[in-house]
C-alpha cells in the first residue's frame, strides 16, 4: 500500500510540494493530465516517510497521506 | 495503513479556477479544515466577496451570500445580527478589502462584530488581471504601476493586521503564510484562533494571510513562493497581533 | 372612532415598519430623515429588533443586504443623497432577489443642494436608479397616515415579490405631523425555501448576482423582467372628481396634497377640475390613466421638479390626442393652495373652453 496517492487529474504542476518534501522524493513528471498539467510523481516511496508536508502544502488537495501504524516517525 | 492526511468535509470535491501554485487553494483547504474541526459546515453562512474569491461558494459546502466590492464585513453584520448564532466569516482579497472596503472592515472590526475574517494578501487585484492594490509592495511592477509602485505618488503598502490590532473593538488578529510546511501549521493555529473567539462570542476574529499571486506576478510558482519569504515576510512580518497566542 | 395619535412624519415610518414586523433597522444619520432612526434606536430593541447605525449609506444598504438574505424584515431609511449611494447595493439585491425595504424622505438636489421638500428623485426611484436592468416597487405617501400604512405594506411587498421596495417621501411628509390610527398587521407568510439559515440536511444554498455562463445572465434578466410586470397586480392611485372633470390633474406626494384644497377652491369658482394621484410610481398606473384618457382630453402634471413624473403622465395618454401641460416648483420653496390655483387656472383657461 503507497504511502502517498496523487489524484493526478487534479495536479496543476505547480511544484510546491517537490520543494516542501524534506525527502526530496517528488518531482513533476512529463506525463500530462487532461487538464495538459504535468503532473507529480514519487521517485522513491521507500524514502517517504508519510510526513504530510507535501499534501499540506498543495493548494489543489492532490494528495493523500497514509501512514503504517506502529511506524515510528522518520522509520522505514 | 492509516490516512493521516485527506481531504475536508467542508471543502466540496471539485477542481478549482486558480491558476497553479496560487495559495487561495491552500488557504481554502485551512479554512474547511477549521470548518470540519469545529463542525461548522452546516450552521455557517459565508459572504464571498468580489476578486478572485468570489466562487467560494462553488468551494465550501457552506450557504454564501455574495457581497458587493468591498462591502463583505458589512453584509455579514447584517448575516450575524440576524443570525446570532451561526457562524458567519467573509473572505477577501486585498484589493476587496484594504482598498474599496477599507470602511466596512475598520467599522465591522471596531464594533466587535461577532464575526471571523479571513484576508487575502497577494499585493495586487488579481482577477482584473493584476493591478496595484494598497498593499502592492514599493518598486513593484503591476499594470497601473508599470515602473514600479512609488512612495510619492502612491504612499507605502497598507500594513492591514496591525491597523486591526489598533481597533479596541477587535478580539484575535493575527497573519500567516503558507509558503512553508512550518509557517503553513502556525497560520493554522492562528486561523484557529480567528474562528474560536467568534465560536465562544468573544467578537471580532481577523487572520491575514500572505499569498502569491504567481500570473500577475510574472513569476513561476516556485519564484512566487520564495518572495513571499524573500520580500513579503520582511514587510509585512508574521505572528498574532492582538489576542492570546 | 379608532383612537388617533399625534405624530410626526417620519416617527410614522418607523412606526409601520415595527408594526409590520421589521427585526432589524441600518441607518445613518441625514436630515430631513432622522427621526427614523433617531426612533428605531429608542425603540426597536424592545421590539425584539436590533439597531445599528452604520458607517455610511452604502454600508447600510449592505447590512440590509445581509440580514434579507437571511429572511429576517429589515429597512434602512435615508435621503436623497443617501440614496445615491445606496444604488448599487439596491442593484445587488434586485440581482440576488433579496427582499429589504428602503425609504427616501427626499430632500433636493442636485448635489448637496437643501433639505426642503423635493420630488427630483423620481427618475432614480422609477427607472432602477443603479446600474443594471431592474426595478423596484416604489410606494409614494401623501399623508402621515399614508407614511404609516405604506411602509407596513411595503414589507408584505418586498417579501412576496422579494424585491426591495421603496418609499419615496420628501422632507414635508417627514417633518410635518398629524394624527394617525395605528392599524393592525395582518401577518401573511411568505415562502422561504431560499433563505440562508445553514445548510443542516440540506444542500448549501447561494445568494447572488453573478452569472457567467453563457446565457445565463440573459435568461436572469428576462425572469427578473416578468416579476417586474407581475407587481402590475398591485398597482395603487387615487382619483377624485373625475365623473364630471374636464382636466385632469396628475401630482403624487405633498404636491398631490397640497392640490387637494387648490382643486377644490378651483371647483368653488366653476373649473370641472379633476386629480388622479399614483401612490404606486413603479408600477404606474399607465392603463388606468390611459382610461381616463378615452374620456378627458386636457392633462396637467404638478411636480417639486423641472419635470419628471411628466413623462410617465404622456407615456400613459400622449397617443389620445391629448394635451399635457406642466408646472414644476422645483425645490426651494414650498407652494401654497393659491399658488397652484392660480396655475390651473391659467391652463384651464387656455385649454377649455
Amino acid at each position: 500500500m503507497d504511502k502517498i496517492k496523487f489524484r493526478s487529474e487534479r495536479c496543476k504542476g505547480c511544484g510546491l510540494c517537490v520543494i516542501a518534501c524534506p525527502k526530496d522524493v517528488l518531482k513533476i513528471g512529463a506525463e500530462l493530465n487532461r487538464a495538459g498539467y504535468p503532473v507529480i510523481e514519487i521517485t522513491d516511496m521507500e524514502s517517504c516517510t508519510s510526513c504530510t508536508f507535501c499534501a499540506e502544502i498543495c493548494p489543489d488537495v492532490v494528495i493523500s497521506v497514509f501512514k503504517k501504524m506502529g511506524d515510528k516517525k522518520g522509520g522505514k | 495503513m492509516k490516512q493521516v492526511f485527506k481531504r475536508p468535509e467542508s471543502l466540496v470535491d471539485v477542481p478549482t479556477h486558480f491558476c497553479p501554485g496560487c495559495h487561495h487553494g491552500t488557504i481554502h483547504r485551512l479554512v474547511a479544515e477549521c470548518l470540519d474541526h469545529y463542525g461548522l459546515r452546516d450552521k455557517t453562512i459565508g459572504v464571498a466577496s468580489v476578486g478572485c474569491s468570489v466562487f467560494m461558494y462553488d468551494y465550501f459546502d457552506v450557504d454564501v451570500v455574495e457581497a458587493p466590492h468591498g462591502r463583505a464585513p458589512a453584509v455579514a453584520t447584517g448575516v450575524k445580527r440576524s443570525k446570532p448564532d451561526h457562524f458567519v466569516m467573509t473572505y477577501q482579497g486585498d484589493g476587496d478589502l484594504a482598498s474599496i472596503g477599507a470602511a466596512e472592515i475598520i467599522h465591522a472590526a471596531n464594533r466587535g462584530e461577532k464575526l471571523t475574517v479571513i484576508f487575502v494578501n497577494n499585493t495586487v487585484y488579481g482577477m482584473t488581471g493584476g493591478q496595484m492594490a494598497p498593499t502592492t509592495m514599493i518598486g513593484q511592477e503591476t499594470t497601473t504601476s508599470p515602473y514600479g509602485r512609488e512612495e510619492e505618488s502612491a504612499g507605502p503598502p497598507i500594513r492591514i493586521a496591525e491597523i486591526m490590532a489598533g481597533l479596541g473593538g477587535t478580539s484575535f488578529v493575527g497573519r500567516g503564510a503558507v509558503d512553508t510546511p512550518k509557517n503553513l501549521m502556525k497560520a493554522k493555529k492562528m486561523l484557529k484562533r480567528a474562528f474560536e473567539v467568534q465560536i465562544n462570542n468573544e467578537g471580532f476574529g481577523f487572520m491575514e494571510f500572505l499569498s502569491t499571486c504567481p500570473t500577475n506576478w510574472r513569476m513561476t510558482a516556485e519564484k512566487a513562493n520564495e518572495r513571499i519569504a524573500d520580500e513579503l515576510i520582511p514587510y509585512f512580518p508574521l505572528g498574532v497581533f492582538k489576542g492570546d497566542k | 372612532m379608532a383612537n388617533k395619535e399625534l405624530v410626526k412624519g417620519n416617527e410614522a415610518i418607523a412606526m409601520g415598519a415595527i408594526e409590520a414586523g421589521c427585526k432589524f433597522y441600518f441607518g445613518y444619520p441625514i436630515t430631513p430623515q432622522n427621526e427614523i432612526p433617531e426612533y428605531m434606536a429608542k425603540n426597536l430593541d424592545n421590539e425584539g429588533g436590533t439597531f445599528v447605525q452604520a458607517e455610511s449609506e452604502v454600508a447600510s444598504i449592505n447590512m440590509l443586504l445581509g440580514a434579507g438574505s437571511t429572511g429576517s424584515r429589515a429597512m434602512t431609511s435615508s435621503s436623497s443623497p443617501g440614496i445615491s449611494l445606496k444604488q448599487e447595493g439596491i442593484s445587488y439585491m434586485c440581482g440576488s432577489q433579496i427582499p429589504g425595504v428602503i425609504v427616501n424622505m427626499s430632500r433636493s438636489g442636485p448635489g448637496l443642494g437643501g433639505i426642503s421638500p423635493s420630488q427630483g428623485d423620481y427618475f432614480q426611484s422609477t427607472r432602477g436608479g443603479g446600474h443594471g436592468d431592474y426595478r423596484t416597487m416604489v410606494l409614494a405617501p401623501a399623508s402621515v397616515q399614508e407614511n404609516y400604512d405604506l411602509t407596513m405594506k411595503a414589507f408584505d411587498l418586498s417579501d412576496e415579490y422579494r424585491n426591495p421596495v421603496l418609499v419615496l417621501g420628501d422632507a414635508l411628509l417627514g417633518q410635518m405631523k398629524e394624527p394617525i390610527t395605528r392599524n393592525k398587521y395582518k401577518k401573511k407568510e411568505y415562502k422561504q425555501d431560499w433563505i440562508l439559515d445553514g445548510a443542516k440536511g440540506r444542500e448549501r444554498r447561494r445568494i447572488k448576482s453573478l452569472y457567467l455562463a453563457d446565457g445565463d445572465l440573459t435568461d436572469h434578466n428576462w425572469m427578473l423582467f416578468e416579476k417586474y410586470e407581475s407587481m402590475k397586480k398591485d398597482i395603487m392611485f387615487e382619483t377624485k372628481y373625475l365623473e364630471d372633470s374636464k382636466m385632469v390633474i396628475v401630482a403624487f406626494g405633498s404636491v398631490a396634497r397640497i392640490l387637494k384644497s387648490s382643486i377644490a377652491m378651483a371647483r368653488e369658482q366653476g373649473m370641472k377640475v379633476g386629480l388622479f394621484r399614483p401612490i404606486t410610481l413603479y408600477p404606474f398606473p399607465t392603463e388606468e390613466l390611459s382610461k381616463v384618457a378615452d374620456s378627458i382630453k386636457n392633462f396637467m402634471s404638478i411636480e417639486l421638479s423641472t419635470g419628471q413624473m411628466i413623462e410617465d403622465v404622456k407615456l400613459s395618454v400622449g397617443a389620445q390626442n391629448t394635451t399635457v401641460d406642466f408646472y414644476g416648483r422645483p425645490p426651494g420653496s414650498i407652494p401654497s393652495p393659491d399658488e397652484f390655483l392660480e396655475e390651473i387656472k391659467t391652463i384651464y383657461e387656455k385649454r377649455i373652453k
